[in-house]
């Protein structure tokens, strides 16, 4: 047999593409080998955002995923409401967020998650309402749980998917998320004003149940904070009204 | 690039930790380290080094890569045609280290987004293709392997040395766990930026070039 020439041309193409087949192959492989431990992952980090909006940080600490969940099936129980507040029989676990928000404002699904006290699950320590918004580069969503008042904020976990380091990505950091608890949703004839951040960091509004400290340096994501904030609000207007009335 | 001596000829019965094969490990941990004495991978340096947990994730991701795409590179590269070496290197390495993102993503979920796109830029860290060009396309798998060993290994006690001094002073916190008391410690939010990471960098490139009596000619 002559010596295979690795230089010619045709050598090339064949290698490329017996290299591009074999890689690719191996990576479709581990995808979807991994793909159910994924999407477990994805989900115990919902779980445990919820319970950390409705209980606070302290109840999931050192729990470990199977714990999470455990807890959370133990104290939440899922509602599903139109924007008209009417409860729908759809499947929370297949209801997408982000798909829900591409929809016009008024056929969207909205999951209401009602988080029961600890050790008393029956109790409705808060309801946890998930809304997704626009930051500065790409989504940010968030995680607010109303006290059982159904007007004054118990807790708010944020999370996005690609904002500034330092900057917009602190609204990750416990103490942002810490400045709404006890700020209050305020009430309109068709809207809810959600406490908005103000410009600036570093100033007192302990008085002012509307405005929270903001962020410096990340005026347009504290922005999209705000409107996502008014813009959810105001969709679970109806269904947070009527558990004004029943309390 | 290295200016080590690739060495085309391997004794044929060399002993499998001879001494030659033991600075291949040893050797990139002090003298030829990558990010003190070549200045490699000082990106991901200053960028992932703010906690010990990610960072020794990071370390560990790069070991992988390194030691894996040494391995196949140099099984391969007596078939790699010359003109295209660096593309199918590229591909070896960008292979392994998508298949990491999903493992990570799959077992230790909220690092993975923590270290975000800095597992993705490990394609680009400069120690992965240096090693690939400098020694596994004229190596054996053996040598190579312990050579992606050694230098990943003189990276990882360089970041995790950053991480260690920038989670203590900038959070208190080794490992997540408080150490320094909140009573009396006031974090040094300088340390948590990427700036406190350049200049420890810089002080352990100072430290290791003095000893080692390392001059730039």
């Amino acid at each position: 047999m002559s010596k295979l020439n690795i230089n010619s041309n045709g050598y090339i193409f064949g290698y490329s593409i017996l290299l591009t087949l074999v890689c690719g192959t191996l990576l479709a492989f581990v995808s979807e080998t991994l793909k159910e431990k994924q999407s477990a992952a994805i989900l115990v980090e919902k779980q445990k955002f919820i319970l950390k909006a409705g209980l606070g940080q302290t109840s999931i600490d050192g729990l470990t995923g199977p714990q999470v969940t455990e807890l959370y099936n133990k104290v939440v129980k899922v509602e599903v409401v139109n924007a008209k507040g009417v409860a729908v029989q759809e499947d929370e676990a297949k209801i997408s967020t982000f798909k829900e928000y591409k929809k016009p404002a008024a056929d969207r699904i909205l999951p209401v998650y009602v988080v029961g006290k600890k050790d008393n699950p029956a109790e409705v320590e808060s309801f946890v309402l998930p809304t997704y918004g626009n930051g500065l580069w790409d989504n940010i969503w968030a995680y607010v749980a109303i006290d059982g008042d159904a007007e004054t904020i118990q807790g708010i976990v944020f999370d996005h998917k690609g904002e500034t380091a330092g900057l917009g990505a602190r609204i990750n950091d416990a103490d942002i998320q810490g400045r709404f608890i006890g700020k209050k949703l305020a009430f309109e004839s068709s809207s809810v004003n959600a406490p908005d951040f103000q410009k600036g960091e570093g100033s007192n509004y302990d008085s002012d149940p509307q405005k929270v400290d903001g962020i410096s340096g990340a005026t347009i994501t504290a922005k999209g904070v705000n409107s996502m904030l008014d813009a959810y609000m105001t969709l679970y207007q109806p269904y947070l009204s009527s558990k004004k009335v029943t309390k | 690039m290295s200016t080590e001596v690739i060495e085309k000829t391997v004794k044929e019965k060399e002993a499998l930790l001879s001494k030659k094969r033991k600075a291949l490990v040893t050797n990139p941990l002090d003298s030829d380290n990558p990010v003190t004495i070549q200045i490699l991978g000082i990106c991901s340096a200053l960028a992932v080094t703010i906690a010990m947990k990610g960072t020794l994730i990071m370390a560990f991701g790069l070991l992988f890569v390194v030691v894996m795409s040494n391995i196949v590179i140099s099984a391969m590269r007596n078939t790699i045609p010359n003109r295209i070496r660096i593309i199918v290197q590229l591909v070896v390495v960008a292979t392994l280290v998508a298949a990491l993102d999903q493992v990570l993503r799959a077992y230790v979920y909220e690092q993975s987004k923590s270290l975000s796109v800095f597992v993705g830029l490990i394609i680009t860290n400069c120690i992965v293709m240096g090693r690939l060009e400098a020694y596994a396309m004229g190596n054996r798998p053996w040598d190579s392997a312990l050579d992606g060993l050694g230098n990943s290994l003189g990276y990882a006690w360089i970041i995790i040395v950053i991480a260690f001094i920038r989670e203590l002073f900038g959070a208190g916190k080794i490992f997540g766990f408080q150490v320094l008391s909140k009573d009396w410690y006031v974090a040094n939010g300088f340390f948590a930026t990427p700036a406190a990471a350049c200049i420890i960098l810089g002080l352990i490139i100072w430290g290791l070039r003095a000893r080692n009596g390392y001059s730039e000619d």
